[in-house]
């Protein structure tokens, strides 16, 4: 969550909501969480774990720059 | 009975010095959907709120609220914005303990100054983000 919050601040494209996954559970289920932190971009870019900030940038640069 | 120990506070405490201007927790509590959930919540935001005079909360009620909810896009409870001079697009669903607690910290200080610690390469790639981006951080207080 810290470079996601740090990122929201940097833009104001930028959303971060961190989600406590056992009191959200169909969140949870819905983006089929199996071990944390997993980090969900627009739906559709994906990952478990922490990555450092360059390669977490290149994962959000991939998710804003996907084909809708 | 507090949440936070002694030592929790001592050690916030010393974070929330850290704070460069004023922060607004707004807090969205539902009793009749996670009465347990909101009320710890609540608890644990006021608890915060007390270390630092920078810090102001305000709960409510999503379901009475309602046009602040939709501004904020807040749909679910327990929930948490974290605004600085703005909002900045923070957002803790659920009870920001454990590793999610120092993140809570973590945040408040980065809003309250508006300046990321993030490298100069990030910052100008974010600058020049062509659309939105939602980014959902799960996690499990250990």
């Amino acid at each position: 969550m810290r470079l996601a919050q740090h990122m929201a601040v940097a833009s104001d494209r930028v959303r971060a909501t961190a989600i406590e996954a056992t009191e959200f559970p169909d969140l949870s289920r819905a983006y089929r969480v199996m071990a944390v932190p997993k980090i969900v971009i627009n739906d559709r870019v994906q990952f478990e774990g922490a990555l450092p900030e360059s390669d977490f940038l290149a994962k959000v640069l991939e998710a804003a720059s996907a084909v809708h | 009975m507090s949440i936070l120990t002694e030592r929790d506070r001592q050690a916030v405490r010393a974070e929330l010095a850290k704070l460069g201007g004023p922060v607004k927790l707004v807090v969205f509590s539902q009793s009749l959907v996670a009465a347990d959930l909101c009320r710890e919540n609540e608890q644990l935001v006021r608890e915060v709120a007390e270390l630092s005079e920078q810090v102001s909360v305000e709960v409510l009620n999503p379901a009475i609220d309602r046009d602040r909810a939709d501004a904020y896009g807040v749909d679910q409870v327990p929930a948490m914005v974290v605004e600085g001079a703005r909002d900045y697009g923070i957002r803790f669903l659920g009870v920001p303990s454990g590793y999610e607690f120092s993140n809570l910290i973590d945040a408040m200080i980065v809003v309250s100054t508006g300046e990321p610690e993030l490298s100069d390469t990030t910052k100008s790639s974010l600058t020049g983000l062509a659309g939105d981006v939602d980014i959902k951080v799960f996690s499990t207080p250990t």
